[in-house]
C-alpha cells in the first residue's frame, strides 16, 4: 500500500511507546530508518504489519496514555508501523472520546453528569469544576456514565505519564479536592448484600458424587442449597454471582480455588463441548447485556459453524447509564470471568477470546490483567489447559470512550482497528463476526453464570427464578435510594422487594427508570412489576442491563429526559441518518418542551422516534427514544396529565 | 462493448406488494423492486459500490421483521413478503428526508425535491434553530471542490477512494455522530493528502457536495445550466486502456467529465487525466 504522509515527526517519547508495544521496526518498510538495503529491496514487513490492524487501538492508547493526546507525528508513526493510511487512523482516533488529536493537559478530569450522578447533584459539581478550571476540553470534561453509580456523583481523573495514573472520586462535592491520590473504597462497598452474608458465604452444594470425582473436600457448613423458596424472597444466603465479592482476595487464585473456583471448568472437561452447550441450553440462561437472547442457542449456532477459527468476545464495554454490575464482578471476582471465558471458548471451539473492557474501568482492567497472568502461570490458561489438550488464550482490549462499542458488531470493528460502527445484520456474528469468522459475543454477567450452571447442574439452576427467566439477576440500584449498589435476587422478585432490600427510596418516590437510558420509566404505583424478562415486557418496560434508577420528587424529570437525549446524541456513531440527525432533533424538541409545552413538539418527538425505531441500523437508534416515550406516556411528563 | 454475462442463478419466489414474483438468488430487495417497476428512492446506494445502507431512505417493510429493511442491501429470501409502500415505510422515508433536508443543503441533490413532495416531507418543521452541517466550501485545489454543507455522509466517496476502487485512502469519516465529517488526516488540504485527483469520489457523490471546480464556479456565477448541456460519450485518448468519457458540453465548452458506470473495464472510474485533463481540447492558439 502506498502511504503518503506530511512531514510531522514523532517525538522520541512517542516513538518509544509505540515501539514498546509493537517491537522495533525491521526496516524502513515498516517505519524504521531508511537504509541502502531498503532502497533496493522490498520486504514482507508491511504485509505482516497490515494483518495486525487490530493493534491500532492499543497503539493509540499507548500514545494517549503517555502523552495525553495523539499528535500528527505520533499518528503517522503508528501508521508507518502498521501500514495504515493516516486518514483512516485519524478517523479511528477521532471516534473515541477518551482520545484527543489536539494538545491538552496530561491530567484530564472526567466529571460524570449522567443520570445516576445527576440525581445526586452532579450538576453543582460540574458547575464548580467549570468555575475553577475553565471551559471543558483542556483539563476536564463532562462525561457520560462512569459506572460508579453507587458513589454518585462520581468523577475519574486520568493522568498521562509513565505510568499513567488514575484516580476515582465519589461521592464528589462542591469544593472537592481533586488530589492525585485517593483511596478507592473496596469493591464490596458496592454490594450491600455481602456485608450481611460475609459470615456465611453461600455456595451451591456440589453433589457428593461430583465431589468424589474431583477429590475435593466438601465445603462444609457454609454450603447451602441455592434455590428460592418462593421465588420472591431475596435473602443474602442466595448470593451466587456475588458470593465471592468481598470474601476473596481478587488478586489471589488460591482464594478463588478455595471457594469453588475452576470446578466449573473441570466439569466442562467431563461433559465435553456439546455437553456444556446442552447444560447451558437446559439451564435457560439468557443474555444479561440487554437483549436477553438465549445463550445456549447462540453457542449451539456458533459451535456448529464449519468456518474456522471461531472467536469468543466478552463484552465488558459496560456503558449503559446506571450500569455497574460488570465492573463489580470484574473488580471483585476477576478469576470467575477468566474461568467462564475459558469454558465458553472450550464449548464454542475457540482458541482465542477477546475481553473488550471499557476504558473507564482502570481497577477492573488491572485485576483482570493480573488474573490472566496468574491463570497462565498455573496452567489454567494458555496451552494444554489442565492437561486436557485444550488451548485457549485471552487478549484484553481496552475501549476508549464509545457507548456504541458495546453493540455486538461495533465491538468487532473496534477490536479490528476500525471505527466502532455497527455492521449490518445479517450476516449475524455466529456466521461472520470478528475478523469475518464465527464469533460468540457474551456479556460479562452472562458468562459468569456459566461456571455456576456447570457446578450446580442445569436443572438446579433452572429451578431458581421463573420458568422463562431462570437463575439470579444482578440489579444496579442507584439514584435517590437509601443503599445504592449491586443486588443479586432470583428472577421473580418484584421491584418493591428490590427497593426494600436497598432500604427504600429517600424522599417521595416519583419514578424508577428500569433498564437504563434505553429502558423505560415506571411509576411509583407500579412497584409490583415482577423483575423478570416476561414480567417487565408485559408491563411495557424492560430489564435491559439491570438498571434500577430511583428518582424522588426532588429530581426534575424534564432535566433527566434531556440528559438521556443528550447522551444518545453524543453517543450516536453517526452512520445512519435516523439516529445521527434524529437524536439531535429530539434533543432540540426536548429543550423547547422543557421551557414550554407544545403539542407540535410532542408529535415531532413521536414521529422522529418512530422512524428511529423502525429504520436505524442498530439497537442504539432503535431504542434511543424508549425512555423518553415512556416518561411522556406513563409519567405524563409534558402532557396535561402531569400532576405538578 | 460487450458486458459479460453472469452465470445463471436459481430463481426464488418472493411477494412484493401483494404480487408474487421470481428473482435470481442473491438479488437484493432493491433489484427485485426495480424489476417489479417499483420506484424506491435511494441516496447512499451506488450502482458501482457495495451498499453501505447508511441513509435509510430505501427502507421497505418485510413481513415478520421487527424493523424495516434497507432494500439496497437486504438480499431476497424465499417466501419473503415485502411491502414497499406501507404506512411504516413511507413514514420512515418521510422523516429521513425531513431530517436530511433540515440539516443538509439538498439543493443540488437530484430527485430530492420530487421525493419531498411525494412523501409530504416538510424539513422546515424542525424550526429555524435546527442544527445544520453548514460550513464554508473547501476550495484547496484547482480541480474539485468539497462543499460539506451538502454532505449527507453516505460514505460513497470514502469507499470509492478506499478499498472499493482507488485504494488511495485519502479521506475517511472523522469525528462521531452529528459532528462527523468527511476529512483527510488532521483536516489537511487535499494537496497535502494521499489524494491522486482521480475524481472518482466526485463521480459517486449523490448530492453535489463534491463537484468540479468548473461546475462550482459556474453555479456561483449562475451560468450553470444543465438544460443547455449535451452529453457525448467517447474514448479517452491518453493511454491504451480505453476508458469511456462522457463529456458534458455547454455552449461548446466541456464543463464536466463523467464515465458510464456500466463500462465493464472501469465501472465509471477514471484517472486524473481522463477526468480533468480536457482543457487542451478547447485551447485556442492565440496567434492563430
Amino acid at each position: 500500500m502506498d502511504l503518503r504522509f506530511r512531514d510531522a515527526e514523532p517525538t522520541a517519547e512517542e516513538r518509544a511507546v509505540v515501539d514498546a508495544l509493537l517491537g522495533a521496526p525491521s526496516s524502513a518498510w515498516d517505519g524504521g530508518e531508511r537504509t541502502e538495503f531498503d532502497l533496493r529491496f522490498a520486504t514482507q514487513a508491511p504485509r505482516v504489519a497490515r494483518d495486525r490492524r487490530d493493534l491500532l487501538l492499543p497503539a493509540l492508547h499507548a500514545v494517549n496514555d503517555r502523552v495525553g493526546w495523539i499528535s500528527e507525528g505520533a499518528l503517522d508513526y503508528i501508521c508507518r508501523r502498521l501500514t495504515i493510511p493516516p486518514a483512516e487512523a485519524y478517523s479511528v482516533a477521532t471516534f473515541y472520546s477518551l482520545f484527543s488529536v489536539k494538545p491538552r493537559q496530561a491530567r484530564m478530569l472526567h466529571v460524570c453528569t449522567d443520570l445516576a450522578c445527576a440525581a445526586k447533584g452532579a450538576e453543582a459539581v460540574r458547575r464548580d469544576v467549570e468555575e475553577r478550571f475553565g471551559p471543558p476540553g483542556v483539563s476536564w470534561q463532562p462525561s457520560p456514565c462512569l459506572g460508579l453509580c453507587e458513589r454518585a456523583p462520581a468523577a475519574l481523573a486520568i493522568e498521562a505519564g509513565d505510568p499513567p495514573v488514575n484516580a476515582v472520586y465519589g461521592p464528589c462535592s462542591v469544593g472537592q479536592e481533586w488530589s492525585a491520590t485517593t483511596e478507592e473504597p473496596p469493591v464490596e462497598a458496592a454490594v450491600p448484600q455481602t456485608r450481611a452474608c460475609r459470615q456465611a458465604p453461600a455456595r451451591p452444594a456440589p453433589t457428593a458424587e461430583r465431589l468424589a470425582h474431583e477429590g475435593q473436600a466438601p465445603p462444609g457448613e457454609a454450603a447451602q442449597e441455592v434455590s428460592s423458596d418462593d421465588g420472591r424472597s431475596a435473602g443474602p444466603s442466595e448470593l451466587v454471582l456475588l458470593r465471592r465479592i468481598g470474601v476473596v482476595d481478587p488478586l489471589s487464585l488460591d482464594d478463588y480455588r478455595a471457594t469453588g473456583g475452576y470446578t466449573g471448568l473441570r466439569r466442562a472437561f467431563e461433559l465435553g463441548p456439546t455437553g456444556v452447550i446442552r447444560e447451558v441450553l437446559e439451564s435457560g440462561l439468557v443474555g444479561r447485556g440487554g437483549a436477553a437472547f438465549p445463550t445456549g442457542r447462540k453457542w449451539e449456532a456458533t459451535a456448529r459453524q464449519l468456518d474456522r477459527p471461531h472467536y469468543l468476545v466478552c463484552n465488558a464495554d459496560e456503558s449503559e447509564p446506571g450500569t455497574f454490575k460488570d465492573r463489580v464482578l470484574m473488580e471483585g471476582d476477576p478469576f470467575a470471568l477468566i474461568e467462564a471465558m475459558t469454558i465458553a471458548g472450550y464449548a464454542n471451539g475457540c482458541a482465542l477470546g477477546y475481553l473488550y473492557i471499557r476504558g473507564e474501568y482502570p481497577r477492573a482492567l488491572q485485576r483482570l490483567e493480573n488474573a490472566i497472568v496468574v491463570a497462565k502461570s498455573r496452567g489454567l490458561l494458555g496451552d494444554d489447559i489442565l492437561g486436557q489438550g485444550f488451548s485457549f488464550d485471552i487478549e484484553i482490549r481496552r475501549g476508549a470512550g464509545a457507548y456504541i462499542c458495546g453493540e455486538e458488531t461495533a465491538i468487532f470493528n473496534s477490536i479490528e482497528g476500525f471505527r466502532g460502527e455497527p455492521r449490518t445484520k445479517p450476516p449475524f456474528p455466529v456466521e461472520k463476526g470478528l475478523f469475518g469468522k464465527p464469533t460468540v459475543v457474551n456479556n460479562v454477567e452472562t458468562l459468569v453464570n456459566v461456571p455456576h450452571i456447570l457446578e450446580m447442574g442445569a436443572a438446579a439452576y433452572a429451578a431458581v427464578g421463573t420458568s422463562s427467566s431462570t437463575g439470579t439477576k444482578l440489579f444496579c440500584v442507584s439514584g435517590t435510594v437509601e443503599r445504592p449498589g449491586i443486588y443479586e435476587v432470583p428472577f421473580g422478585a418484584t421491584l418493591r422487594d428490590l427497593l426494600d432490600l436497598a432500604g427504600g427510596a429517600t424522599g417521595e418516590l416519583r419514578a424508577v427508570l428500569l433498564g437504563g437510558a434505553a429502558g423505560a420509566f415506571v411509576r411509583a404505583d407500579e412497584l409490583d412489576i415482577p423483575l423478570t424478562f416476561e414480567g417487565t415486557r408485559a408491563a411495557g418496560a424492560t430489564l435491559g442491563s439491570g438498571v434500577v434508577l430511583v428518582l424522588n420528587d426532588t429530581v426534575e424529570l424534564p432535566g433527566v429526559l434531556l440528559r438521556i437525549a443528550e447522551f444518545f446524541r453524543d453517543e450516536s456513531c453517526g452512520q445512519c441518518v435516523p439516529c445521527r440527525v434524529g437524536t439531535v432533533r429530539q434533543e432540540e424538541a426536548l429543550h423547547r418542551l422543557s421551557k414550554r409545552r407544545s403539542e407540535g413538539d410532542l408529535v415531532l418527538l413521536r414521529e422522529v422516534g418512530q422512524a428511529m425505531r423502525d429504520a436505524s441500523i442498530c439497537g442504539l437508534g432503535q431504542t434511543a427514544w424508549n425512555a423518553v416515550e415512556s416518561a411522556i406516556d406513563r409519567l405524563g411528563v409534558f402532557t396535561a396529565k402531569e400532576s405538578s | 462493448m460487450s458486458v459479460p454475462l453472469r452465470p445463471p442463478r436459481r430463481l426464488i419466489e418472493i411477494t412484493v406488494d401483494g404480487e408474487a414474483m421470481r428473482v435470481p438468488e442473491g438479488d437484493t430487495l432493491l433489484d427485485a423492486c426495480q424489476t417489479a417497476g417499483k420506484d424506491i428512492p435511494t441516496l447512499c446506494y451506488g450502482d458501482t459500490l457495495n451498499p453501505k445502507n447508511a441513509c435509510r431512505v430505501c427502507v421497505v417493510e418485510v413481513e415478520g421483521a421487527r424493523t424495516l429493511a434497507p432494500a439496497c442491501s437486504r438480499k431476497a429470501e424465499p417466501g419473503m413478503v415485502v411491502k414497499t409502500d406501507s404506512e411504516r415505510a413511507r413514514h420512515s422515508r418521510k422523516v429521513v428526508l425531513e431530517l436530511l433536508g433540515s440539516s443538509v443543503d439538498l439543493s443540488t441533490t437530484p430527485n430530492a425535491k420530487e421525493w419531498m413532495a411525494e412523501y409530504g416531507a416538510d424539513p422546515a418543521r424542525f424550526g429555524e434553530d435546527a442544527a445544520t452541517v453548514a460550513e464554508p466550501p473547501k476550495v484547496d485545489n484547482d480541480l474539485y471542490v468539497r462543499d460539506y454543507a451538502k454532505c449527507i455522509l453516505c460514505y460513497k466517496c470514502v469507499d470509492a477512494c478506499g478499498e472499493q476502487w482507488q485504494n488511495s485512502f485519502a479521506i475517511s469519516v472523522a469525528g462521531r455522530g452529528f459532528d462527523a465529517t468527511i476529512s483527510t488526516e488532521f483536516d489537511a488540504p487535499l494537496t497535502d493528502s494521499a489524494c491522486v485527483f482521480c475524481g472518482n469520489c466526485v463521480e459517486v457523490c449523490p448530492t453535489g457536495a463534491l463537484s468540479f471546480k468548473n461546475e462550482f464556479d459556474m453555479r456561483e456565477a449562475g451560468t450553470w445550466d444543465e438544460e443547455r448541456q449535451t452529453q457525448t460519450t467517447t474514448i479517452c485518448s491518453y493511454c491504451g486502456v480505453g476508458c469511456n468519457l462522457t463529456l458534458h458540453v455547454q455552449d461548446n465548452t466541456i464543463v464536466k467529465v463523467t464515465s458510464p458506470h456500466d463500462n465493464p473495464v472501469t465501472h465509471g472510474n477514471l484517472c486524473i487525466k481522463g477526468r480533468f485533463g480536457f482543457q487542451h481540447v478547447q485551447n485556442v492558439a492565440s496567434d492563430g
